[in-house]
């Protein structure tokens, strides 16, 4: 057993790139203020000085461009590990995501692959400013040839993204930044990796199955536990990867309770839940017992702070959401 | 020679940092000379009470200003009333020259959506957040006023790192193909977060990129109100001409300094240095222009003292009464998102609605 570290989830992230980039001397670090500045979460701290400008390197301001520029590389061999700011600043670097991350290994018939990994902070309730709360994982997720992770806890932080890292992929890293600092875990000082592609039961029960990820985990067992002093017990399964999705997971969670709820903050129409819903159909229609219940953010632009905490989903509201499928 | 015939890192400047006269002293009379610099001093006041606000819990993130003033009012008291600022986030400044209620500003960083409304006599876009989106939109909107045959000027700020985005590019480029009367601001305060400009761009000046478009482009002392106030005049004026034998649109590079952070939530000791401040401390537009004004005789001691006196209580007042704005209806969430709802959300909302009833507000604000 190797020593263990009790780190938050923005220092599990900042731990799982200098282990990377330790073990691994193509992998390498570009974004706004990721230099000097560790950061302005923090998530490269120490970086630059541990390992200098041509491997942490501060970008032009230019999404575009740092995108772009990781593509040649990992075209060439190399591991970027591109940092856009917040995700809501992703989208002048989204061409280059869809049209060229997203397929260089198709369009190329597998001359060339693109083992990167385009990290974000992504998601709500910091009282940030405008463009700096969205959920836009279904945009990654809906595009073949990416995979998407999305951690809940440090130890997954840094495994999640060492395996990613490591993948032969491109994958697009969203970490969750209403918990970069909510909670510690103990987490391996050693490299490891969390694969990609497997959800974790965070909680057994028999009597209803609710999927989420992100920092939706949280209030979602705060509502299982709540739900159980009445009685009922909540399986919560944190998908930890929204593409692949693991759908034996899915498949097997709902098969022993019939009924599902599915949490995410991100709106609900095009959302996640959508696709969770439509693979219970596929795969277990005849274990069903009630409708799927889709507890989400809503159909409207991400307010401003004033009102966030009534566009996310909350406990009482994710409670609410899984006693209407218990109860169908 | 026109102002825009100089070369390129040739900033333009009217009084230097002693308030000494080095170049044409612009064609303003006393009053409007006391107004631009009671304007730099309600900025600045305005930006100081704001980043305690924050401090105190009482207001979201904020992007102070401090020391863009001379570059802020300088332009934006060039404007016509009819003519427009597409504004980037940082020009609380501008848009209150413009007319935009400092209510408004307090009311968008306390994370109220009407705050991003201005009211519909005053030509000030909403603000725009991701680095040089509203280049484009600057662009498209002097190109339709140029259409429809009026003669409004749209005057768009955004800073050093906004350069280096592909809107900017595409952006400008458009306003030299179609020759549209657009002024774009640049706002070079040297550094993007940790930044510094010498990292957005080898060429030796923004100003030049201008170049590439066709356009017009100046470097002006940013800190020098008055050079900054002729410079836009002079664009301004240009854009608005279509018989200009000139392009109409015009890149302005203003030189200044952001004196504190990038917004509430950075710290600039991090990736600079004190000395660096300090040296562009004393360029600092407020006193240039108040040892300029008193030197002509148009300030003293008891003139400076009855605006200070004003601006503290106009700022004051401001934050009572954007303080005293009741929270914004839950049900806003749901407001102009469409010009009617779908089916769909309607559904959402009542659900959202149902939910309210049953469980009360407090399902939605738990920790």
């Amino acid at each position: 057993m190797s020593d263990t570290q009790n780190l938050t989830v923005v220092q599990a992230v900042r731990d799982g790139l200098y282990s990377e980039m330790r073990e691994d001397d193509d992998v390498l670090v570009l974004g706004q203020d990721v230099g000097k500045n560790g950061g302005v979460f923090r998530a490269t701290e120490g970086l630059y000085d541990e390992f200098g400008g041509d491997r942490v390197v501060d970008t032009p301001l230019a999404e575009s461009g740092i995108v772009g520029c990781a593509v040649g590389m990992a075209a060439m061999g190399l591991r970027p590990v591109p940092e856009i700011q917040f995700s809501g600043f992703m989208y002048p670097g989204f061409d280059q995501i869809v049209s060229h991350m997203a397929r260089f290994r198709a369009r190329s018939r597998g001359r060339f692959t693109l083992p990167m990994t385009l990290r974000a902070p992504y998601g709500g309730g910091i009282r940030a400013p405008e463009h700096h709360s969205e959920s836009k994982e279904a945009f990654y997720a809906h595009e073949a040839g990416l995979k998407v992770a999305i951690p809940s806890t440090p130890y997954d932080a840094k495994g999640l993204l060492a395996a990613s890292i490591r993948d032969p992929d491109p994958v697009v890293f969203l970490e969750p930044k209403l918990i970069y600092r909510a909670f510690r875990d103990e987490v391996p000082e050693e490299p490891y990796t969390v694969p990609l592609g497997e959800a974790a039961t965070r909680r057994e029960g028999d009597d209803v199955a609710v999927f989420t990820y992100g920092a939706m985990t949280r209030p979602t067992l705060e509502a299982a536990e709540s739900l159980a002093e009445e009685g009922i017990e909540c399986e919560v399964v944190d998908l930890r990867t929204v593409s692949p999705l693991d759908r034996e997971a899915i498949v097997d969670a709902f098969e022993r309770t019939g009924r599902a709820a599915v949490v995410h903050e991100a709106p609900k129409t095009g959302g996640l839940a959508g696709e969770i819903t439509a693979i219970i159909q596929e795969e277990a229609l005849l274990y069903q017992e009630a409708p799927v219940k889709r507890v989400t953010g809503f159909d409207v632009p991400y307010p401003l702070y004033a009102l966030e905490d009534y566009y996310l989903p909350t406990a009482a509201r994710i409670e609410d959401g899984i006693l209407e499928a218990v109860e169908f | 020679m026109s102002v825009f015939d100089r070369a390129y890192d040739d900033p333009v400047r009217v009084i230097d940092e002693d308030g000494e006269v080095v170049g044409d002293v612009p064609d303003l009379d006393d009053g409007e000379l006391v107004e631009m610099y009671r304007h730099m001093r309600l900025a600045r006041h305005f930006d100081g009470r704001a980043v305690s606000l924050q401090r105190q819990g009482r207001m979201g993130t904020y992007p102070p200003l401090s020391g863009q003033e001379g570059a802020q009012i300088g332009s934006a008291t060039a404007l016509a009333e009819d003519d427009w600022i597409v504004p980037s986030y940082r020009e609380h400044g501008a848009a209150l020259v413009h007319g935009l209620p400092l209510k408004q500003t307090l009311l968008y960083w306390m994370g109220h959506e009407s705050g991003n409304k201005a009211p519909a006599d005053v030509n000030v876009f909403p603000v725009a957040v991701p680095i040089a989106s509203q280049v484009p939109h600057a662009t498209g909107a002097a190109w339709a006023a140029k259409l429809r045959g009026s003669d409004e000027a749209f005057l768009c700020y955004f800073g050093d790192g906004a350069t280096s985005e592909g809107d900017f590019h595409e952006g400008v480029n458009f306003a030299g193909v179609f020759d549209t009367p657009t002024v774009f601001f640049c706002n070079n305060n040297q550094w993007a977060i940790s930044v510094p400009r010498e990292r957005q761009t080898r060429s030796a000046t923004l100003a030049q990129k201008a170049e590439a478009y066709g356009i017009d482009g100046v470097q002006v002392d940013g800190m020098d109100p008055l050079a900054v106030y002729g410079v836009t005049t002079a664009a301004l004026e240009k854009a608005r001409d279509p018989e200009t034998d000139r392009p109409r649109p015009t890149l302005i590079e203003a030189v200044q300094y952001r004196f504190g952070a990038h917004t509430t939530a950075d710290d600039p000791t991090v990736y600079r240095d004190d000395d660096e401040v300090e040296r562009w401390k004393a360029k600092d537009p407020i006193p240039r222009l108040e040892a300029y004004l008193r030197s002509e005789g148009i300030l003293d001691d008891e003139r400076v003292a009855e605006i200070e006196a004003a601006i503290e209580e106009r700022v004051a007042d401001a934050i009572d009464a954007a303080e005293a704005a009741a929270r914004p209806d839950p049900s806003e969430l749901f407001e102009h998102a469409y010009a009617e709802l779908p089916p769909e959300l309607e559904r959402q909302y009542e659900e959202f609605a149902a939910l309210r009833e049953t469980r009360g507000d407090e399902a939605f604000l738990e920790e």
